[in-house]
């Protein structure tokens, strides 16, 4: 019997809220808008965390440019508190070094990580999905019973075909979805509105492709000056829908 | 001291057990810790003995065995079968502590002996697990 699954509630207990950022695809800003996000929720005071579930592609540490090396080990792990926000990746374990998972180490990764972390009590965990609907997106379903699903999405009808999917498979799971909120946009298009309204979830607008993006990577003060953050943040009261309660 | 989070979910566990199949009195626990994880079993032992809650009767009168399993691994590039001493790393105390923290880093910092490959499989032996509830 495996009792890490009883010690993730225990570690969850105090968490109110838990927002999983997915998308299904990669490369359309989920890491982007889940670094952001926190930025923004704590800039609030609310009490925010972080957590990385990129297990083998972490890299909300470049966004917001938070130290890796080893998490201190008292009565569990603790996140690594950088700007106010507690953060956990795997970046911390290994560094630059690679991690070749198969799925049910990823998955085995996942519960020990959830189960041993103290988040303490938090207002709101952000987590950060990795692409695709394997073992990540599972385990969120089946072990993040009350999370709450930011659907990341672009115009592209590449990117459209896989977060229609995504869409599906949150909604034939009863997922609670916040809503799609549409990254790196270039001029004004529908698709993602309209998917949105397909789904029957709210479109959470939309966010500006931000040619200055990368030069702010890292640099927590920079990053929030972007428009791409300004943009999170006055879209913030949307997506967090009954709002986020300090606690 | 980590082992103080995986302590809690296995007395969480346990009388979620206890709860399921109606258990008044939970008369033995036996914890296997896999050898990969290198918890020790004193400490483990001692750990548990800390947390455990003396207003729970259902815990009051439980044997707690722990026993240690030894890791063994097969290797999935060359089906070399390995135990711990034998594979390759970790090369610092870092990476021990990585592997004790999560298991699974120990495919970023073990290596197959015959091949080197990090594809491979944790065939017994990886870390905390619960081997059996006894009770009435
Ligand atoms: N709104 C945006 N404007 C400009 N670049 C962006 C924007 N959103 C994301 N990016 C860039 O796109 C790349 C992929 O973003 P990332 O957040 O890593 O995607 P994902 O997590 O979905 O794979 C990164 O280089 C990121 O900086
Ligand atoms: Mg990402
Ligand atoms: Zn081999």
């Amino acid at each position: 019997m495996d009792p890490r699954r009883a010690g993730i509630e225990r570690r969850l207990h105090s968490v109110k809220r838990i927002v999983a950022v997915t998308g299904g695809k990669g490369g359309i800003g989920k890491s982007l808008i889940s670094s952001a996000l926190a930025l923004v929720l704590s800039e609030r005071e609310l009490s925010t965390g972080l957590l990385d579930l990129d297990l083998t592609g972490p890299c909300d540490h470049v966004f917001l440019g938070f130290e890796t090396g080893l998490p201190s080990e008292v009565f569990g792990i603790e996140p690594v508190i950088h700007h106010g926000i507690r953060c956990m990746s795997m970046a911390h374990f290994v560094g630059e070094r690679p991690v070749p998972l198969r799925g049910e180490d990823v998955s085995n990764a996942l519960v020990e990580l959830l189960a041993v972390t103290r988040w303490g009590e938090l207002d709101v965990l952000v987590v950060d999905m990795p692409p695709g609907l394997g073992d990540a997106m599972l385990d969120a379903l089946r072990l993040l019973r009350q999370a709450e699903f930011l659907v990341v999405a672009t115009g592209s009808r590449v990117v459209l075909e896989t977060v229609r999917r995504t869409l599906r498979m949150l909604s034939e799971n009863g997922a609670n979805v916040l809503g799609v909120l549409e990254n790196m946009q270039r001029e004004e298009s529908v698709g993602v509105e309209e998917l949105a309204r397909c789904f029957g979830v709210p479109f959470l607008g939309s966010l500006p492709l931000d040619g200055g993006l990368e030069e702010a990577m890292g640099d927590v003060a920079r990053l929030a000056a972007t428009p791409v953050v300004a943009a999170l943040r006055r879209r913030t009261g949307v997506i967090s829908g009954s709002g986020f309660a300090r606690s | 001291m980590h082992e103080l989070a995986l302590a809690e979910a296995v007395l969480d566990a346990a009388l979620e057990t206890a709860e399921l199949e109606g258990l008044s009195l939970l008369t033995r626990i036996e914890i296997r810790l896999g050898e990969l994880q290198q918890i020790g079993k004193e400490t483990f032992g001692f750990v548990l003995g800390e947390i455990m809650p003396a207003a729970e009767p259902r815990l009051a009168s439980t044997r707690i065995d722990v026993v240690v399993e030894p890791a063994r691994f097969r290797c999935r590039r060359c089906e070399e079968r390995f135990c711990m001493s034998q594979a390759v790393g970790p090369e610092n105390v870092d990476a021990a502590e990585a592997i004790h923290l999560i298991p699974e880093l120990a495919h970023a910092f073990l290596r197959c002996p015959a091949c080197c490959s990090p594809d491979f499989e944790v065939t017994q032996g990886r870390g905390v697990s619960i081997h059996a509830i006894e009770g009435e």
